[in-house]
């Protein structure tokens, strides 16, 4: 265990199409959102993180804080998931009390947003781009024909992860998409990339979400239940995706949850519910093996078992994903949000007795991972 | 229509696009421990020396993976739905490349078929690619 917990946690009041609000101002309607689910105001916050841009500095600033810790850890859409780990050292060292997360993205109406181009120069200027790659869709997805090759996963496996997560979205009336699909509807859907279909690519949305993480020792003085963060892990890969160590696994998660799983002292049987970073269809194919969920090249067949949707053994993106809930462009904060609400009890599509959640976070396609194992107690201890 | 990403060399992978410019390609390995390796840098990956060298690499490799990308970057527009491909040169690594000569579909392209680079003028530089091996070249 870390000794901190997650006292408040909110999203933006709405998420979907905001052109209304500019990027900063989805951090800070959440962070005040988030601040007042955990009863606490600005004047109580002493560390700050976030991603750039606005970046800490102008995210503290524009909420009248002045931090004594800041992070802005950038790499991708699992930061989120680092922050909180790193947030959970901080507080452990003394270097911080409480601490706001912040995210907000204007990923849809990209009002105030910067424009995805990579300098010539740059790695991914010099060995990418040329070739045609335009955003994660064109670089995230090269991975998996290796991988149907390597182990088999068929096509109709690949759509059925976004027919289970569709499952779960008709659950949530926040979901931008809640209307069953069927594997057909998958892959007659538009061609993206092969073998990505649209149903098989995240949305692209406005939003935000945040986070307040504070120590165990102060549990009881919120007015929601406290979500205690037991285990911690990150790793990286490699930066362009034709270096990435394998192509049928990913090394980060592996690492990410190793680490995690040991700072907390659990297995994978100790688990109740799960959120995997879901970019695109085969990424939690990806994250259920590399945390030990299910065997190596099996994970397809497992989904579309039925076991991660409703009514399955390992409920898995419970609020829809990225597929089907929402995708700003950094998706971890709603992944934790969302392992955030099932831990308490409060998810529109709550799992009964959730004690153990697992958040996987995935940053820069396959360049990243995060991951946090939350709970309700404070040791996880093993339930039988 | 806007041109395609072209690269602009950094002096560590000047090397590299120099022999494109000469038609042959260039990759570095370690001269302590063996290991080639690909994208251009000053420190071999496997070991941590930095005693690497440039050596030119055969130019075949096989098709690793690709995905076909039907939402085209500025300046492929004419050419959607095109392949963006990894191949696996002989010598080892892995590098990104587009698919010439052969139809970009995936009836077309298997995986671990044999390829042979070619170069194509992009900008101020000559960008390696790849076609089926046995091709004309």
């Amino acid at each position: 265990m870390t000794g901190v917990i997650i006292a408040g946690a909110a999203e933006t009041d709405q998420v979907g199409k905001l052109p209304g609000h500019s990027t900063l101002q989805l951090h800070l309607e959440a962070a005040l959102n988030a601040l007042a689910d955990a009863g606490l105001t600005t004047r109580d916050v002493d560390g700050i993180a976030t991603v750039s841009s606005p970046g800490p500095v102008q995210v503290a600033h524009s909420l009248g804080i002045t931090p004594r810790w800041m992070d802005g850890t950038a790499v991708g859409g699992t930061s989120f998931l680092l922050h909180v780990r790193h947030a959970a050292a901080a507080i452990l060292a003394g270097h911080a009390s409480t601490v706001l997360i912040t995210h907000g993205e204007s990923g849809r109406s990209r009002v105030g947003a910067s424009r995805y181009a990579p300098s010539p120069w740059s790695i991914q200027g010099q060995f990418e781009a040329p070739y045609g790659v335009f955003g994660a869709t064109t670089s995230f997805t090269i991975p998996v024909l290796r991988y149907m090759k390597e182990f088999g996963l068929t096509h109709e496996q690949l759509a059925y992860v976004a027919v289970a997560q569709r499952r779960w979205a008709a659950k949530n009336p926040r979901a931008m998409y809640r209307d069953p699909i069927t594997t057909d509807d998958v892959l007659a859907s538009r061609m993206v990339a092969y073998p990505f279909h649209l149903l098989e690519c995240c949305l692209v949305t406005d939003g935000g979400g945040a986070l307040i993480v504070t120590s165990a020792d102060r549990a009881g003085e919120f007015p929601r239940p406290p979500v205690h963060v037991l285990g911690t892990g990150e790793s990286s890969d490699a930066p362009l995706i034709s270096q990435m160590a394998d192509f049928t696994q990913s090394q980060a998660f592996r690492l990410a949850g190793q680490s995690a799983f040991a700072e907390a002292r659990i297995t994978v049987g100790d688990v109740d519910h799960l959120m995997i970073y879901d970019a695109f269809a085969h990424v939690p194919i990806y994250g259920l093996e590399a945390l030990g969920f299910s065997g190596k090249g099996e994970a397809g067949a497992f989904i579309a078992d039925g076991n991660t949707e409703p009514g399955g053994s390992l409920p898995l993106n419970t609020n829809g994903g990225g597929l089907s809930y929402t995708h700003t462009g950094m998706y971890g904060m709603f992944a934790i949000t969302e392992a955030v609400r099932q831990i308490r009890g409060e998810a529109a599509a709550q799992v009964a007795g959730a004690e153990i959640s697992v958040v996987v976070g995935n940053g820069g396609m396959f360049a990243t991972a995060g991951v946090l194992v939350l709970g309700r107690q404070q040791n996880a201890g093993r339930r039988g | 229509m806007e041109d395609k990403a072209a690269p602009e060399p950094t002096p560590d992978t000047q090397p590299f696009w120099d022999g494109c410019a000469a038609g042959e390609l260039r990759i570095q390995r370690c001269a302590d421990c063996d290991q080639a390796y690909f994208y251009p840098r000053p420190v071999c990956p496997a070991c941590g020396s930095a005693n690497v060298e440039w050596f030119t690499a055969s130019g075949n490799a096989t098709l690793y993976s690709y995905v076909i990308n039907y939402r085209p970057a500025p300046g492929f527009e004419d050419e959607a739905p095109y392949a963006i491909g990894v191949v696996q040169l002989a010598e080892g690594p892995r590098m990104m490349t587009n698919l010439v000569g052969v139809p970009n579909t995936p009836e077309h392209l298997v995986l671990d078929m044999p390829l042979r680079v070619a170069f194509e003028r992009r900008g101020a530089v000559m960008l390696p690619l790849f076609t089926p091996a046995g091709a004309a070249e």
